[in-house]
């Protein structure tokens, strides 16, 4: 039975391969994309004139209140009902995109609010503009604290990926799927699909762990 | 001559609370002024107004002649322009009680900051500065040491330095030893002691009745939002002239 799997496991290594990369894929844009537009939320959460501050906080809160793959479903099929017509991986990346972009804002938001007060006062008192404050004082601050929950982030982007399977996106799980109603060895290949997805979670975690031992200030 | 600072009629809410109900004040070149008062009285908020870390809603404040914060055309009063309150208040320098060293920053790196951003010099020359400075509260042997690895005595000591190397002209200490276990206090009051013989111009918060006595050359006694008295240390401590001062030196402990 173990060779069976190994012979069934190589004649699908090209769809499973392509699969691995499309869930990399999706991954890798959405966390990009996520990360670039949460720092902006988290900024506006933070900075931002009241009115924005409330639209903003309106779309994080409603954001982080939907399930993911109301999100994934809505951005595929309800967008094109207004006429944006994305096709399933653009709508998918889209989908979780934003939801990384509503996570990563509040975790910016809470790392900039735990910023003592103090800290800005001081580079106020030196002379430092707003701008200057923020790029030398409370950023590098903030980034340090945010690290941890961040790289946790980034790997619930990677399991949200296989929402994408819903949508028709040839990512992993689709590929898996498709194998095992071949071969029928649905145990092996779930198996060996979650096997994979551990590996990409543990090489994240482990680039965390290693960027925050990196960046820690000595004390 | 002008004066290095003056206060005229400042007054500051919080609120609908009035803290500052019209102080004034003057201050030549080199004097060293400390602040006394009870819990309250408005020390703080006295100097966190002259470098604009708080606004306030009536007066005006002078360093050198320049109006600091606001500005005053066609019977108009307004805040100046984010980048100009900036650099203004780099004319003064502060030192707070908790310190506020930029934890990820090494001693030289928090000295160096400003020359670099604010001042402009290159990295060679701030960092030139910064041993200079550092060299002089002690600490040029912990030079490369984060916040977190030096004792609170140090850290003050090291955001004095801070402070001081961007040349202002006028200091501000706002209780800088109340946060200090009492054996550190000393070293902190001895870097303040050698930069009053220096010649440096200081506004000094402080609780340590003994160190205001012996460092400055005016004492100012706040009350409730105003001044309640001031002049020479000698005259203040020995022979104060309104019962509230002489109250509060009563509750205070002279060591
Ligand atoms: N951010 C604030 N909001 C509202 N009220 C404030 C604020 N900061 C200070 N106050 C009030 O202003 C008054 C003066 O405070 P301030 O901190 O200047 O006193 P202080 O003389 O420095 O006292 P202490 O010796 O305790 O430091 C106090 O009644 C205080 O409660
Ligand atoms: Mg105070």
């Amino acid at each position: 039975m173990d060779y069976a799997f190994i012979d069934q496991l190589w004649v699908a290594r090209i769809p499973l391969l392509k699969g691995l990369g499309v869930s990399i894929s999706i991954s890798l844009a959405s966390i990009v994309a996520g990360t670039v537009l949460g720092v902006f939320v988290g900024l506006a959460l933070v900075y931002a004139y009241r009115p924005v501050q409330w639209l903003v906080r309106g779309y994080t809160d409603f954001i982080r209140g939907t399930p993911v793959l109301v999100l994934v479903l809505a951005s595929y099929y309800v967008l094109s009902t207004v006429g944006i017509d994305l096709g399933p991986f653009q709508a998918g990346v889209l989908a979780l995109a934003v939801f990384c972009s509503s996570h990563v804002g509040e975790l910016v938001r809470g790392a900039l609010q735990s910023i003592p007060k103090g800290q800005t006062e001081a580079a106020k008192a030196i002379g430092l503009t707003f701008p200057q404050t923020f790029a030398y004082v409370l950023g590098p601050q903030a980034l340090r604290q945010a690290l941890p929950a961040w790289v946790n982030t980034a790997a619930e982007m990677v399991k949200a990926s296989t929402l994408l399977s819903i949508i028709g996106v040839g990512e992993l799980l689709l590929r898996t799927q498709e194998v095992i109603s071949r071969t029928f060895m649905s145990l092996e290949f779930y198996f060996f699909a979650g096997f994979l997805y551990f590996v990409i979670n543990y090489g994240i975690e482990r680039f965390g762990r290693y960027v925050e031992r990196k960046t820690a200030v000595p004390s | 001559m002008t004066n290095l600072l003056e206060i005229r009629d400042l007054h500051k809410r919080y609120g609908t609370v009035e803290v500052l109900k019209g102080v004034d004040c003057s201050m030549r070149q080199g004097e060293v002024i400390s602040i006394i008062g009870s819990s309250g009285s408005g020390k703080t908020t006295m100097l966190r107004c002259i470098n604009m870390l708080e606004e306030f809603q009536g007066g005006t404040i002078s360093i050198d002649g320049q109006e600091i914060g606001y500005e005053t055309a066609g019977g108009a009063r307004r805040r100046k322009p984010e980048r100009e309150i900036a650099r203004q208040r780099a004319l003064t320098g502060m030192a707070f009680q908790q310190f506020n060293l930029f934890p990820h920053m090494t001693a030289a790196g928090n000295v160096m900051l400003g020359l670099i951003k604010v001042k402009k010099m290159s990295r060679d020359q701030a960092r030139a500065l910064a041993e200079k400075w550092l060299d002089r509260v002690g600490l040029l042997s912990r030079i490369d040491h984060y916040p977190g690895q030096l004792s609170g005595g140090q850290q003050q000591r090291v955001a004095i330095a801070r402070a001081i190397a961007m040349n202002p002209k006028l200091m501000l200490f706002d209780e800088v030893t109340s946060a200090l276990d009492p054996e550190l206090v000393n070293e902190v009051l001895q870097v303040i002691k050698a930069l009053a013989e220096d010649g440096m111009s200081m506004l000094i918060v402080t609780h340590e009745m003994r160190f205001a006595y012996e460092v400055s050359s005016r004492v100012i006694f706040m009350n409730q939002g105003r001044i309640g008295e001031e002049g020479n240390p000698r005259e203040m401590f020995l022979k104060p002239k309104t019962e509230r001062l002489a109250e509060f030196l009563k509750t205070s402990t002279f060591n």
